[in-house]
């Protein structure tokens, strides 16, 4: 087996008394579509930059093809980021911040001007080549900075946030574009982001950080449907979280006594008397008969968020625990609110996800 | 609505005697300069160039401009690139005492000219090249980098400090990156720099006196001559000290002017 591009074992880094990274183990391997997410803080942005040797870690390695890199300064690793403010070379035309990485390996004026023509047009902007980049749109930045850092056929490239100053349809073609660019050249993406969308679109592994530590890593559907931890319930997708204590386990199913009711849920090996956390994925939540399913909940509406063809309905209790459900704008007129706006909802034991805690 | 208009009123008044109590000396002496009485009375008689002929003429006179101009040259060179180097250690690095080290560089102006000269005379001794034209570069280099330092920190204070690590991350040396990429940037600010100390060499005397012995530049023949009679030819002389170095200070406005405006459209 190969090694992997980049490993980063038992890296800490801080910032005086503050732990930015913390033990962190991680390996990025050829070819694959990397995401690391995690809320403003998380120490992902650190993370990135101690792998392009623009930081130096305080204890651990960082190893490029099995090689300590650790002292390395940052122009001779070879691992390319697209910057979240792109930094781009203003007093430069778009062609020339292109040629850039070139010039700097000494390569001379007529082949760098043909390659950076090349990537341009690659990327759909070669009518631009010549044009100031301040000129130019965010899109078209954008591209540039990517033709910029893709010009030296890295094995590896990371970006920092590159989409958030976009508007969502553009980063709906920009995502398309980064997709077919990673599998065509075949190279590694280190991905970070504070956007699950922009996460679970493009990445082949998801790297969910908190507070400088990992939390979790799996492909983006295991960290959605079997979040490790609350907090990564919390953080990814819209879900529902009920905290109890398993109180009997009868066959395959076992019962979990919450402050809003006992729930039925699928036996896991937990004994009675045992602290868990009860996760359901607000589009397992549904609309129901009171009755219809093993675990059904009254409430009443509190409001509702519209995006595109699914509708969010914040639901609430009567002992005042918020509830979300997630039902396709289609079938919402099929749950005919009484005027007073109650409703049950309920879900099946195995849509539930238990925490142990 | 006739109070605002007064209020102006009155500013442009006050500002334009205020101009006219700092211009109107350099005014009559460019006028005087040109007339060709030796005494400054009026009414004027006809006109001359008799006095820039004398100067022109004057052999002391003309190796003073000499001299002065050659040590403007290399003081704008030598604080120019030390006012970078300052400017950009403040720019690129944090460290402790920072803010210790920026005042520090840029103390020098407050020093009174007479203490400064002084001690720029009491140390250039020691050193043994007082009276010398090192002597003078030095104490002006000296005078003079803040001025340099304070203008290309203004400039590099514009510049995303990401650039620079995005050319290092493709692949630019910190040297190369200084070279390509913060020089031109800040380029107009170095000629700036380079014309406004260029100036404030060519007008210093005080500090000159003290060190140039024999060697002396323009502003310190002018001050012997003043102390000794009335002498036309130093009209002369001021007119020509004064559009010299207006034109420096006026070059280092406009491209400092144009620096920041530039910046200010590619936000």
């Amino acid at each position: 087996m190969s090694d992997p591009l980049l490993e980063l074992r038992g890296v800490s880094k801080r910032y005086g008394a503050h732990s930015a990274v913390r033990n962190l183990d991680l390996v990025v391997n050829p070819g694959e579509f990397l995401a690391i997410m995690g809320p403003s803080g998380c120490g992902k942005t650190t993370t990135l930059r101690m792998m392009a040797g623009l930081e130096q870690p305080d204890e651990g390695d960082i190893l490029a093809a099995g090689q300590r890199v650790n002292e390395v300064p940052p122009h001779q690793r070879d691992i390319p980021l697209v910057w979240q403010s792109l930094a781009l070379f203003p007093f430069l035309n778009a062609r020339e911040n292109v040629e850039f990485g070139l010039r700097m390996r000494g390569i001379g004026r007529t082949e760098r001007r043909s390659r950076a023509l090349d990537w341009l047009d690659r990327l759909g902007v070669r009518e631009f080549a010549e044009r100031p980049v301040d000129t130019l749109s965010g899109g078209q930045r954008q591209r540039i900075a990517l033709a910029r850092s893709l010009i030296t056929e890295p094995p590896i490239l990371l970006l920092d946030e590159p989409l958030s100053a976009l508007d969502a349809n553009l980063v709906i073609r920009m995502q398309a574009l980064l997709i077919r660019l990673q599998r065509q050249l075949g190279i590694a993406f280190v991905y970070v982001t504070h956007s699950q969308s922009e996460a679970f679109a493009m990445a082949d592994r998801v790297v969910i950080m908190g507070g400088g530590e990992i939390v979790q890593i799996g492909s983006p559907k295991e960290v959605y449907r079997l979040p490790s931890t609350r907090f990564v319930a919390e953080f990814v997708g819209r879900n529902n979280i009920f905290d109890g204590k398993v109180v009997a386990v009868n066959g395959g199913e076992m019962s979990v006594a919450t402050a809003i009711g006992p729930l039925v849920v699928l036996a896991c090996d937990l004994d009675p008397g045992t602290s868990v956390t009860v996760v359901v994925a607000a589009d397992s939540l549904q609309p129901c008969l009171p009755g219809e399913r093993p675990n059904t909940l009254a409430c009443s509406l509190i409001s509702e968020e519209f995006v595109g063809s699914m509708v969010t309905l914040f639901l609430e209790t009567s002992d005042g625990t918020e509830l979300k459900v997630q039902v396709p704008e289609r079938q919402l007129g099929a749950f005919e609110l009484k005027g007073d706006g109650l409703l049950t909802v309920g879900f099946l034991p195995q849509d539930a996800h238990v925490l142990r805690t | 609505m006739t109070g605002p208009r007064l209020d102006t009123l009155w500013l442009k008044a006050y500002v334009g005697l205020a101009l006219a109590f700092v211009f109107a000396p350099i005014a009559v002496a460019l006028v005087f300069s040109f007339n060709s009485s030796r005494f400054p009375t009026l009414p004027l008689q006809s006109f001359t160039l008799e006095w820039y002929e004398d100067v022109a003429s004057n052999p002391e006179l003309i190796s003073a401009f000499g001299r002065s101009a050659l040590v403007a040259l290399l003081v704008a060179a030598l604080s120019t690139a030390i006012g970078f180097a300052t400017a950009y250690t403040d720019y690129r690095f944090s460290f402790r005492g920072k803010g210790f080290f920026v005042a520090l560089a840029l103390l020098p102006p407050t020093i009174p000219s007479v203490i400064m000269g002084l001690a720029m005379l009491a140390w250039l001794s020691r050193l043994a090249i007082s009276g010398t034209i090192a002597a003078i570069v030095v104490a002006h280099t000296v005078i003079c980098i803040p001025f340099a330092t304070a203008i290309i920190r203004l400039r590099l204070s514009e510049m995303d400090a990401g650039l620079e690590l995005a050319a290092w991350n493709l692949g630019a040396s910190p040297w190369t990156a200084v070279r390509t990429l913060v020089l031109p940037f800040a380029r107009r600010s170095l000629l700036a720099a380079m014309a406004l100390t260029a100036a404030v060499s060519f007008d210093e005397y005080a500090v000159a006196w003290f060190v140039s012995g024999l060697q002396k530049t323009v502003p310190v023949v002018v001050l012997e001559i003043l102390t000794g009679n009335v002498d036309p030819r130093i009209n002369a002389i001021g007119a020509i000290v004064f559009v010299t170095s207006m034109s420096l200070v006026i070059a280092a406005q406009i491209l400092i002017g144009r620096s920041s405006q530039k910046s200010g459209t590619a936000e």
